[in-house]
């Protein structure tokens, strides 16, 4: 074992401590030992020991592997070859511990037994093994009905919120959307054919617990279209203090109804009378406010489906973006023909005219949201914009006038 | 080869609900928070699920998910499952067996919370753990802000939930753009050009052909087969470090972390918001980065105290304005903190309305 006396300073202190995680490992694995031994040095020096570089994978497949490899071979051999494997988690990232420890084995077994739960896309990250390593990994991992998720410009693994498996918001049946639209584009996440990477992330209301408005391509979000179901006695019970706000999650007491919800709500669709909760459902903007506050007296209608909103990413190139709606409302129920049709049309798009490493969001800007539309089969819908342009270059097409002729609107 | 398996995916969810979740799918009525870290869903049925959340340190060893296995296995059946920020969920029928739960995270040192107004997990990044162009460590500064937030972390006494997110570099793994807080770890100086090491270990034109912002060239003098870098244009990404290994981006000494502030994904009140600049350099210092966490206290109190009722960060900030933030969390405002990237004028005052 390698002196840490830099790292042993992260073992003190209530939370969980990595250090001490990594310690147990090491004792018995030389790779995790080498593995602190050059963070230590990362600490010391106050830069990085890694290496991109060296294509590796499994047989077949472009992505699922990530190869990495230290700057500091001969000092710390156990991590010259450290790679990546990235393997597809369930929806919802259920598991059974039968499940867990099965992976946990093939771990021990293969690599460096040194995971992330999970990383930022979604997928179990096993952390650290060699090239040889890698073929009896998969095979072990396919034998027990594992598989590797996306990486490089591929689709990525889709992930999801825990929807309707144990949420009252969830809008459509996120769970199962992620494992069919993960089954549907198996070849498009194994074989990197897109000019990038295009992400999927399915929440199942307006809350967005998986941040897909921020963190995925195509960002599916729960939402309804009639009426949020209101039990009136309820509403009494949180006026009266009988019940928390929130489902008690918050330091306050009671619920101020007039103060918290109505004055509130964004577009002051509601009105209390000490009484009854009145909203006008019309110019509600599903924004959750209200439900998020009271759980036990107000739910998302019955009418549910989801939004689409396409382009978001971090930084790189032109600045985040968040994903804006392209399709306000899809009704989602299996198999999903219309929402995978839709994607098809778009990753086709895209890889058509998309460059090298520029994200869908990216060209979507680039080359203007009617080539957009226009491209992928779908009309503009008013909802797509927070207000229409305000400067004065707007151009015509022929079909424009060949529309304005025969009487249509310019929009087909 | 024939008996190769490929493109099966994972296993189907289905495989790994509890019973009472099975049978009560897509029936659930409303949720209680029972006290921080345990959530009750109630179904339509009357059916109850009771969820145990604890924080994991993201990073962690076979040893301790075979831990929480024995822990599931002992309490919950088998059942469990981790949430997007990271945390482990306990899933129970038996109401009685929460103290038991507990009791056995508690033996493990699994801190229990997560709910509602508290400061949940940070989402975060590899780090110096296993990436090639961190600034920073990620599990290590998560570390150190999560031992001085921890009580945020098991109690709900903030105005708000305060969602904290880390990526060790502005290629933002972590997705850090709307985060009440992000930590953002930042390299502030261009690459340096390894002639000798480049003509040895780099395609050229591979490496022109990665950076973003063209600013690598040919090197004018043929002769030495390497390239140079237009300075003022290098954005810091490091993509050409990951085809060429001898244009390294890191400084020791330059390198450190960014603050970000105000940011949100969900559409309560306010839409999803991007998360802004508030500190633009605090230095790279391990093992505890003592003034990031000093910084990010210093933050969230102010928040705290100044925030109205089930007000975000973000919302706070628009509230008072940005430089009523800067002067409450005693924060020198810097030419780095006014946007001149792309869309920049989006984010320059054009109206009266500010203060004094």
């Amino acid at each position: 074992m390698h002196k840490t006396p830099l790292l042993d300073q992260l073992e003190s202190g209530p939370w969980p401590s990595f250090i001490k995680d990594l310690k147990r490992v090491a004792a018995r694995k030389k790779p995790a030992a080498d593995l602190l031994g050059l963070l230590e040095r990362s600490y010391k020096d106050k830069i990085t020991h890694w290496k991109h570089g060296g294509i590796v994978g499994v047989l077949g497949y472009g992505s699922g592997i990530i190869g990495r490899y230290t700057d500091l071979p001969e000092e710390f051999p156990g991590v010259e070859h450290f790679h990546t494997v990235r393997v597809n988690q369930p929806s919802g990232w259920f598991y059974t511990t039968k499940a867990l420890r099965e992976l946990c084995d093939i771990w021990d077994e293969h690599g460096s037994s040194i995971l992330n739960v999970h990383g930022s896309t979604g997928d179990m990250i096993f952390l650290g093994t060699t090239t040889p390593e890698l073929e009896p990994c998969f095979a072990k991992l396919t034998a027990k009905g594992w598989d590797l998720g996306g990486s490089g410009s591929a689709m990525r693994s889709p992930s999801c919120c825990v929807g309707m498996a144990r949420c009252e918001w969830s809008c459509y049946d996120t769970m199962d959307l992620c494992y069919e639209a993960t089954q549907n584009f198996q070849f498009e996440m194994h074989r990197p054919s897109f000019p990038y990477k295009f992400k999927i992330k399915c929440s199942g209301c307006p809350n967005d617990c998986v941040a897909a408005v921020a963190r995925a391509d195509m960002s599916v979000i729960g939402v309804w279209k009639d009426d949020i179901r209101i039990d009136q006695a309820a509403v009494k019970a949180y006026a009266g203090g009988e019940l928390k706000p929130r489902g008690g999650a918050t330091p306050y007491a009671k619920l101020d109804v007039q103060a918290d919800v109505v004055a509130l709500c964004p577009t002051a669709c509601m009105a209390f009378d000490g009484k009854t909760l009145k909203i006008d459902n019309k110019n509600c903007n599903h924004c959750m406010h209200c439900i998020s506050l009271m759980p036990q007296a107000l739910r998302p209608g019955t009418e549910t489906g989801a939004t689409l909103l396409l382009g978001s990413h971090a930084p790189i190139l032109e600045g985040a973006q968040m994903s804006w709606v392209i399709v306000p409302f899809m009704e989602m129920e299996t198999p999903y023909e219309p929402f995978m049709d839709l994607v098809a049309n778009i990753t086709e798009w895209w890889s058509e005219n998309g460059k090298n490493r520029e994200r869908v969001g990216e060209l979507m800007l680039r080359l203007g949201m009617r080539a957009f539309f226009k491209g992928v089969g779908l009309e503009p819908p008013p909802q797509t914009v927070k207000t229409p342009r305000a400067n004065p270059f707007f151009f015509w097409h022929e079909e424009d006038f060949e529309a304005e002729a025969a009487g249509r609107k310019y929009i087909k | 080869m024939s008996e190769r398996i490929t493109d099966i995916g994972p296993p189907k969810y289905d495989k790994f609900l509890p019973p009472v979740i099975k049978d009560n799918y897509g029936k659930w009525k409303y949720h209680e928070i029972l006290e921080p870290g345990v959530l009750m869903h109630v179904s339509e049925s009357g059916a109850k699920i009771f969820s145990v959340r604890g924080g994991s340190g993201r990073l962690v060893s076979t040893d301790f998910i075979k831990e929480v296995c024995d822990i599931a296995d002992k309490f919950c059946d088998g059942y469990l499952r981790f949430t997007s920020r990271n945390n482990v969920e306990f899933l129970l029928t038996d109401q009685g067996k929460i103290a038991d739960v507990k009791d056995a995270c508690k033996k493990m040192g699994i801190p229990i919370g997560a709910t509602g107004h508290s400061v949940s997990n940070i989402v975060h990044t590899q780090g110096w753990v296993h990436c090639h162009t961190p600034a920073i460590d990620a599990s290590g500064i998560v570390k150190a802000v999560m031992d001085d937030l921890f009580e945020y972390f098991g109690s709900h006494k903030l105005p708000a939930q305060v969602r904290i997110a880390l990526a060790c570099c502005l290629n933002m793994c972590g997705a850090v753009h709307c985060s009440d807080i992000a930590i953002l770890g930042i390299h502030r100086t261009a690459p340096k050009v390894d002639h000798e090491r480049l003509r040895h270990l780099c395609e050229i034109p591979t490496t022109i052909a990665s950076c973003p912002t063209g600013a690598i060239r040919p090197h004018p003098d043929k002769a030495i087969k390497s390239v140079v870098i237009n300075e003022p244009r290098c954005m810091y990404c490091g993509n050409c470090y990951t085809m060429c290994p001898a244009l390294p981006v890191f400084d020791s000494q330059k390198g450190g972390v960014a603050l970000l502030v105000g940011g949100k994904v969900s559409n309560a009140k306010s839409p999803p918001i991007f998360s802004k600049l508030a500190v633009p350099y605090l230095p790279n210092n391990p093992p505890r980065w003592p003034e990031t966490v000093q910084a990010i206290r210093k933050i969230l109190t102010k928040y705290a105290e100044g925030a109205n009722k089930y007000e975000r960060v973000g919302e706070w900030v628009e509230r008072i304005g940005w430089e009523k933030f800067f002067e409450v969390c005693d924060i020198p405002f810097t030419f780095q903190h006014i946007d001149d990237y792309r869309w920049a004028y989006d984010t320059y005052r054009t109206s009266m309305h500010f203060k004094f």
